[in-house]
């Protein structure tokens, strides 16, 4: 059965196209057909995060409209086959997303791909409810830090009264926290909210913790999901969080601050 | 030694301060969204019934979903303390 699942956080610039992307790929490395697909109609960014932003010609919306077929609008991952991007529009009417035309491309999306990853825009207003509103699992990005965890909070509370399965009394969205952007050393110095912390206030599973990284920004400057980037501390744990996703027990890496060689102090690369 | 106390007395730690507040204001936001939509139509009924028999204001009556274990409670609170009796000035509910 096909999978949709919704990457939301509520706050805005937390991470969540940079995990769509990393995950969607994640899954594609692992042999499982995805599409990720722009929830964020009028600020397209996820076709530049995957590096086709010059290959976009048809958009979700031209499909919702049937001004194009999925066919037309679907772009094939040169890096992976099993690896599709489904570009959104970058028109400024916000309620061009209609429930329904969007159930009717995820079930047509549901016939050909194991996993459908929507990347949510920001905020808690129409876009984002209707990101969410057909997901069977939700990854919760959440950074470490005050505003951030409040806002996942409210965000997990829409997900449990809000989402089609809470409608129809369907069993409920099953929801993960990805922490992101943390920083062990600003956790040692109690500077930074931990993992526990976070686990605690929230009190939801969590699927994985990626350290603020370099490479993040080195990835999106050169279109590539940081997962294909093996040197990248955040790409493996990126790596690791769809291996727990699919199942598997795993080892929290990077949570810990590095002990730095000498080299490493002199040089430094995160 | 004013001036090295202050440099390095131990500080509470930032990231702590930021934990207690989230789950204070998260009990808080957490129990109003679970909170059914009658709460304040109940409190305007209550505000008309007890008006009939003493002046109160809606300041004066609080309305609240609560636990106690498992079980659920509605409390209601009202002030009367100082109110004047009413008597009359309202007529009876038809
Ligand atoms: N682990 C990380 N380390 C360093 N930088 C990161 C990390 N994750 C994300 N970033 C950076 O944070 C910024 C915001 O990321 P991203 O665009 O993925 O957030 P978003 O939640 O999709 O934002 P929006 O709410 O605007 O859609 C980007 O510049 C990205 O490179
Ligand atoms: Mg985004």
């Amino acid at each position: 059965m096909a999978k949709v699942i919704v990457v939301t956080s509520g706050k805005g610039g937390v991470g969540k196209t940079t995990t769509s992307a990393a995950f969607a790929a994640g899954l594609a490395l692992r042999g499982h057909k995805t599409v990720v697909i722009d929830f964020d109609v009028g600020l397209r960014n996820l076709d530049l995060v995957m590096g086709c932003e010059r290959r976009v010609v048809f958009d979700f919306i031209n499909v919702i409209n049937g001004d194009a077929n999925l066919n037309q609008a679907l772009i094939k991952d040169k890096r992976n086959d099993n690896l599709f991007i489904f570009p959104t529009s970058q028109t400024r009417d916000k309620d061009a997303l209609k429930r329904e035309g969007v159930e009717r491309v995820l079930e047509e999306l549901k016939k050909t791909f194991d996993y459908i990853i929507c990347d949510s825009p920001a905020g808690i207003e129409h876009g984002a409810i209707t990101a969410l509103y057909f997901a069977d699992s939700a990854v919760i990005v959440t950074n470490p830090e005050v505003s951030s965890v409040r806002d996942s909070d409210r965000i997990i509370g829409i997900l449990s009264s809000r989402s089609r399965r809470a409608e129809r009394n369907e069993p409920p969205v099953d929801i993960h926290l990805l922490l992101t952007r943390y920083d062990p050393d600003r956790v040692v110095k109690g500077e930074m909210l931990t993992v526990e912390d976070v686990r605690e206030i929230l009190s939801i599973p969590l699927l994985g913790v990626i350290p603020e990284s370099e490479s993040v920004l080195r990835a999106s400057n050169t279109g590539t999901p940081v997962v294909f980037d093996a040197d990248s501390p955040a790409g493996r744990a990126y790596v690791d969080a769809v291996a727990r996703f699919l199942g598997e027990q795993r080892e929290m890496r990077f949570v810990k601050p590095e002990k730095r060689g000498f080299f490493r102090v002199l040089f430094g690369r995160a | 030694m004013k001036l090295f106390n202050y440099l390095f007395a131990p500080r509470p730690k930032s990231a702590a301060i930021a934990k207690e507040r989230l789950k204070i204001v998260l009990a808080h936001e957490r129990a109003s969204r679970d909170a059914p939509d009658f709460l304040p139509r109940l409190q305007k009924d209550l505000l008309t019934v007890v008006g009939r028999y003493v002046q109160i204001n809606e300041e004066m009556i609080h309305v609240n979903l609560g636990k106690s274990g498992d079980t659920s409670l509605l409390e209601i609170n009202i002030e009367i303390g100082g109110a004047k009796p009413n008597e009359g000035r309202l007529a009876p509910a038809s």
